[in-house]
């Protein structure tokens, strides 16, 4: 094997890190996510000179310790971003394989659909349910479901298609295979790297979309935080608070970049024609 | 030699690290002549495709530098730079393909891609270039070369195709022709036609040809000296007569051990109960036309076909005479519109449903390619078991008959644990025909499976077939566009042509005394007829007749 390269390892690292403080971060911070010190308000980091020794990266304009708001941050981010690329990947691949089981008008139709997400930009449609059924948790998260499910849709139905007409799945069916053992023991792995590329790609380009509908206010609602509500928070203190604003950014960058080269390397590794010519 | 045209001295390709071999082609020395034809034969992996593209200059980028003396009029093709090399390939030494339509670019028209060549290295003007490419259209033979000028890849058939990268190689007049397997992918009455036309070539033109292909009745119609490969080496060279009558070497004899001859066999005694009835069959296919229309091909044209059990019937045809439709048809992969499908007594044709999948247990089918045929994802022993569970047996019953059958087939057990592509391509079509006797079917449909396979490895798969037959005396549909191989295994043969059956008969008098013009025009295409190889051979594939019982 290949030696794994450092950019990977370092990629790897970031993600677990990500993680790991999502998950368990805020039993260790000493302060709440909203919880406010009127007294310490706008401190700078530990590295700077004003700064308080109880807040190591600052805090925001009503006080709240910038660790703190980060880790809840990142948990809503990341939470967000999961459910919604479970939700659009399951949505997508099941239209396309219908679409692509089925062929005539069902493929049409299906297939009209997906064009007419994919003629609009989804930020728009987004807005426009926002601001009409008003925001709620559950439609935010669907919202972010209904993004990129038309790429899933797409890819799957192209590549059912032609795993569908290669002789082995042929002889499968000739086995006597019904459908469900067709498409989910011998087409679904076969055509599966091909979809987590796709979960790869979808990933941060959801946590994309979740900041920037947080940074203009119709994503996640205060008391709740995310990062991109936490970088809209910091909008107006750009030239005297940045480090409310370049947290956040830092985190959202780091954790997209890092999932697209995981993305990369998994799709090698998940070929077994690949693997063994690395070996 | 004096009149030599191209040699090659003591040439070695290396392989990249982690292959079989270390060199693909090692201390190979031949040398072609005016006006001869050099047949270079060797089974898939031997290294004569890298030889042919090692000498053009083509060889991929993941191979070494080759080593070794290419010698060309005095140059030497490894060492010349880069800009040179290119004035002579293509324009002095020019080579043909195996795959016509992949080596024409689909979206210009023949003519067009035929006179490139003339415009990059000649100063021609365009009208002359227009004439000479139709002269040379009709060198080749082309039917109406003005039409065809103006045509597509896509409206030409395969031979065609051939035909215009023949032309396209002759358009500068080479000194020498490398042709790659030309005629492999090509019906055997369309093989004929362009050995034929390679003849007429060498003969008026005097090009020195060096023809690869891995058929020794394409050696015995057209070779004057044949080299045989063997992984990279060269095994012997000589006189097509010494080499296919007295070889020197054990290998040599082995390859012309396994290549197959008409065997004018008469159909086995105490065949069973017919286990496939299909009656009136038609399959329509609907294309759009040019203008909007649309344009109907009956793919199978009202077919009646009986097998009995233990019965073995070929059906012969070239590519496009629905064969493999009528295949397809009789599995129900393809709906047929009309026709009724008995097998082993009960109906077929119009199940549906559970009740169809339950019955697609009776008939299986292997393909042409073992490449695609197997699930890469899924380990070759839960291949061969998932038959069996789906109709029904425990995962544990189903594993020991896949690992059973797999060591009938001639595999390891132990191979059971292993994915499809750790595995060569005889090895995957026993995998596929273990696969499909694993259910224990009335009726195998074997779709052109030993086509792809070496002449050895087809053999060893005939003689499986037979053997695994004789035990379980399930009734064969054998399809292949090979009279050879058909006669080596059936009782009876079927011809196909235009979706119809135009003769049918066991191999003794279908080949004894054939009726119909159709069947005599394939018997007459099938290559080397006129040499018959030494008793040797004709015993080692009596063994295999014999075993089928």
């Amino acid at each position: 094997m290949k030696r794994t390269s450092p950019i990977l390892l370092f990629a790897l690292a970031v993600l677990f890190f990500a993680f790991f403080v999502a998950i368990v971060g805020n039993m260790f911070t000493p302060h709440g996510a909203s919880q406010q010190n009127l007294l310490a308000r706008l401190k700078p980091p530990a590295f700077m000179t004003g700064s308080n020794p109880n807040f190591p990266l600052g805090t925001d304009r009503i006080g709240r310790d910038m660790v703190a708001r980060l880790i809840a941050g990142l948990q809503m981010s990341l939470s967000v971003a999961i459910a919604g690329t479970i939700i659009g990947a399951v949505l997508g691949s099941l239209v396309g394989f219908m679409a692509a089981h089925f062929r005539g008008w069902v493929d049409e139709a299906l297939m009209m659909l997906v064009d007419f997400q994919a003629s609009l930009p989804f930020i728009l449609i987004t807005l426009t349910l926002l601001a009409f059924f008003g925001n709620s948790m559950t439609l935010f998260v669907l919202l972010m479901g209904l993004f990129g499910w038309e790429k899933y849709a797409r890819l799957s139905r192209g590549v059912v298609l032609s795993a569908v007409n290669q002789p082995y799945a042929k002889a499968i069916v000739a086995l006597g295979a019904g459908n469900g053992r067709l498409y989910i023991r011998h087409i679904l792995p076969n055509i599966a790297s091909a979809l987590i590329v796709q979960v790869t790609l979808t990933f941060p380009q959801i946590i994309l979309l979740e900041t920037s509908l947080s940074f203009l206010g119709l994503g996640i609602q205060a008391p709740q935080t995310s990062l991109g509500q936490i970088l809209g928070d910091g909008r107006d203190y750009l030239s005297t608070a940045w480090w409310i604003s370049v947290w956040p950014g830092a985190v959202i960058f780091l954790v997209t970049l890092s999932m697209s080269i995981v993305g990369d390397w998994l799709r090698d590794r998940l070929d077994p024609m690949l693997r063994e010519r690395a070996t | 030699m004096s009149n030599e045209r191209l040699s090659i001295e003591n040439l070695d390709v290396q392989l990249p690290t982690g292959a079989d071999r270390t060199f693909a082609v090692e201390g190979l020395s031949l040398s072609v002549a005016k006006g001869e034809i050099l047949c270079i034969v060797g089974e898939s992996g031997s290294g004569k495709s890298l030889t042919a593209l090692a000498t053009m200059g083509l060889l991929p980028s993941n191979l070494g530098k080759p080593q070794g003396r290419v010698m060309f009029e005095g140059q030497d093709l490894l060492t010349i730079d880069d800009a040179t090399r290119r004035s002579i390939t293509g324009r002095r030494i020019a080579m043909i393909f195996q795959e016509p339509m992949a080596a024409l670019n689909p979206i210009f028209r023949v003519g067009e891609q035929v006179a490139e060549t003339f415009r990059i290295h000649t100063d021609l003007p365009r009208s002359d270039i227009r004439r000479k490419v139709i002269e040379l259209f009709g060198e080749v033979n082309l039917p109406d070369p003005e039409q065809i000028y103006h045509s597509y890849p896509h409206q030409l058939s395969g031979g065609q195709c051939q035909r215009v990268m023949i032309a396209t190689a002759l358009a500068l007049d080479p000194s020498v022709l490398i042709a790659d397997e030309p005629t492999t992918a090509l019906d055997v009455t369309t093989q004929a036609q362009i050995l034929k036309l390679m003849l007429d070539l060498r003969a008026k033109h005097d090009t020195g040809i060096i023809f690869i292909t891995h058929d020794f009745g394409v050696v015995a119609e057209i070779a004057d000296r044949v080299a045989v490969m063997k992984m990279g080496k060269l095994i012997e060279i000589g006189p097509r007569d010494e080499i296919l009558n007295h070889p020197r070497e054990d290998y040599t004899r082995s390859l012309l051990a396994a290549v197959p001859t008409l065997a004018r066999r008469q159909e086995r005694k105490g065949l069973g109960n017919p286990v496939l009835l299909a009656r009136n069959i038609v399959k329509t296919f609907t294309r759009a036309g040019g203008f909007g229309g649309t344009r109907t091909v009956k793919a199978v044209d009202n077919i009646d076909l009986t097998i009995r059990r233990g019965e073995t019937l070929g059906l012969v045809g070239e590519s496009g005479s629905g064969k493999s439709t009528l295949a397809q048809c009789v599995i129900r992969l393809v709906q047929p519109e009309s026709g009724d499908i008995t097998i082993s007594g009960g109906d077929f044709s119009s199940l549906s449903g559970k009740a169809l999948r339950e019955a697609r247990r009776k008939v299986q089918i292997v393909f042409q390619d073992p490449y695609t045929a197997l699930d890469p994802r899924q380990k070759i022993g839960d291949a061969i078991a998932e038959g069996p569970m789906i109709h029904g047996l425990g995962k544990k019953a189903s594993t020991a008959r896949a690992l059973d059958l797999l060591e009938a087939c001639g595999l390891d057990r132990s191979a059971g644990d292993r994915f499809p592509h750790e595995f060569s391509g005889g090895q995957r079509q026993r995998i596929c025909i273990a696969r499909a006797l694993a259910v224990e079917p009335e009726l195998l449909i074997a779709d052109e499976s030993v086509s792809a396979l070496d002449v050895s490895v087809q053999a060893q798969v005939l003689k499986l077939l037979a053997d695994m037959q004789a035990r379980l005396g399930f009734g064969i549909l054998f399809i292949t566009h090979d009279l050879r191989v058909a006669s080596q295994i059936c009782d009876n043969i079927a011809v196909m042509k235009g979706g119809r059956i135009v003769e049918r008969g066991d191999p003794a008098t279908l080949f004894g005394a054939p009726k119909e013009n159709y069947t005599k025009e394939l018997l007459a295409a099938v290559p080397g007829k006129s040499w018959r190889h030494h008793a040797e051979a004709a015993t080692a594939l009596d063994d295999i007749r014999e075993d089928a019982p």
